[in-house]
């Protein structure tokens, strides 16, 4: 993570999963530095965030290789290239420049300036899922929230928190001391967070220090978007009420287009086309490679988006550096390349 | 082999299935809404039908990973199960399942 607010770089890619990775090291070899977006806090997509331990079977020489594997392969893969991460942040808006370049925005006002976009957002931002209730809104931002960013905004309150997963059991177990009273609400008593958090849980609940509800939010009441109590409901019994100010949800990410919606780009059911030759959206300088594009034949493999930011980085030299000739060159023989790469020995390399 | 398929407006299709193949897959690849967006790693609860109470009991039971992954998914009733974790054979010809809510894409 960095600390300053505005940068300037060779390429932006939105999106630190497998293909956005990738990127890196394909930039990397035609001398352009990228910097990356994600709203997860970890590089990887879905890869890290939904199946880090599942077998994946089709990615070129590895028999199998999980998730998580992958990704740390790739990280290690494009170490060399020094690649800038913005972590837990949402590409936001996306303007262009009198210069030709475009300036990204992301949620936390971080600004980014580049020739060259590359949207490698996989199925959009990984973003909360929400409970139906029909007055939700009224209260989001001020009484319910999604994520915790600073334990303190939660001191003193009157918590109920839902779920059933580590997030859930995590912060249950963190806030606790914090809190002016602290519930937890689940729909079964039965938790697939850690074992060891699960326990912590029931003790305090025996000790009297939290409360634990088995089932569903079905009401939420209060005033001028602030909360007062929730109804809570065991499939097949009387409904109750639970006072609380403050009602944290944990039920887990799903993935949304976000505000690249909004960045004028031609889109198809959500999905942006590209061509085949230089994975270029409508817009010259803007690329859009891995499961987020869409073309004729297109296939949503980890496989393809490769060789999609293969075929972008041709062009996006084109646009970095327009003054300079683009040469092709195998990194088993380009002494250039594995200067790049690290690769060579010091003196050979100088 | 069918699957007779209800989506979320209640329109009914009738799915030609095959053999071994996930029933997500099967409605997925008819281009019936459904998200299914781990692609069948039961990772993501996003895959959720209701099955038929005649069918309930002639299906596999689900695994813990299977319950426990359903906990993410929001419109939950008894006969909720994630259809990535249902591979259709001979017994299941005829198999009737609403899709969830909470498939949308």
């Amino acid at each position: 993570m960095t600390q300053d607010t505005s940068h300037k770089t060779d390429a932006i890619i939105i999106g630190a999963g497998p293909v956005g990775l990738f990127a890196v090291f394909e930039l990397g070899l035609l001398d352009m530095k990228a910097h990356l977006v994600d709203i997860l806090d970890k590089p990887g997509g879905q890869c890290a965030e939904l199946y880090p331990e599942k077998p994946i079977y089709d990615i070129p020489a590895y028999p199998v290789i999980t998730g998580q594997e992958l990704t740390d392969r790739l990280m290690e893969q494009i170490e060399p290239f020094g690649p800038v991460f913005h972590l837990q942040q949402m590409a936001e808006s996306l303007e262009k420049m009198d210069n030709g370049h475009w300036k990204l925005t992301t949620d936390d006002k971080i600004t980014i300036e580049a020739p060259v976009i590359i949207i490698a957002a996989g199925g959009g931002s990984f973003m909360p899922k929400k409970p139906n209730i029909k007055n939700l809104e009224e209260f989001e931002g001020t009484s319910v929230f999604y994520s915790v960013k600073q334990m303190e905004k939660f001191r003193g309150k009157n918590l109920l928190i839902a779920g059933g997963g580590d997030s859930a059991l995590d912060w249950t177990l963190n806030l606790q001391p914090l809190a002016q009273s602290l519930s937890l609400v689940h729909r079964r008593d039965e938790f697939r967070a850690a074992p060891d958090s699960v326990n912590k849980m029931r003790g305090l609940v025996e000790d009297r220090k939290m409360d634990l509800h088995v089932g569903d939010i079905k009401e939420l009441h209060g005033e001028n978007g602030k909360l007062s109590r929730v109804v809570v409901q065991k499939r097949g019994e009387e409904p109750y009420a639970v006072e609380c100010d403050t009602l944290l949800a944990f039920y887990g990410l799903t993935m949304k287009l976000g505000p690249i919606a909004n960045f004028g780009l031609n889109l198809h059911e959500n999905l942006i086309p590209v061509d085949t030759e230089k994975f270029e959206t409508s817009e010259a300088g803007i690329f859009a490679i891995g499961d987020i594009n869409h073309y004729p034949g297109k296939l949503k493999l980890i496989l393809s988006g490769f060789h999609e930011a293969a075929l972008m980085a041709q062009q996006a030299f084109r646009y970095v550096h327009p003054d300079k000739k683009l040469r092709f060159q195998y990194t088993t023989s380009s002494t250039d390349l594995q200067n790049k790469l690290g690769v060579n020995d010091k003196d050979e390399a100088a | 082999m069918k699957i007779i398929v209800t989506d979320q407006s209640g329109k009914t299709h009738e799915l030609e299935a095959i053999e071994g193949w996930r029933v997500m897959e099967i409605i997925k690849d008819y281009g019936l809404p459904i998200k299914a967006e781990c692609g069948g790693a039961c990772c993501c609860a996003t895959c959720h039908v209701h099955v038929d109470e005649e069918w309930q009991d002639k299906l596999y039971p689900a695994t813990e990973e299977e319950i426990d992954m359903l906990d993410e998914a929001m419109d939950i009733e008894d006969n909720s199960r994630l259809s990535c974790q249902i591979l259709m054979s001979e017994d299941l010809d005829g198999l009737k399942l609403t899709l969830a809510e909470s498939a949308l894409p």
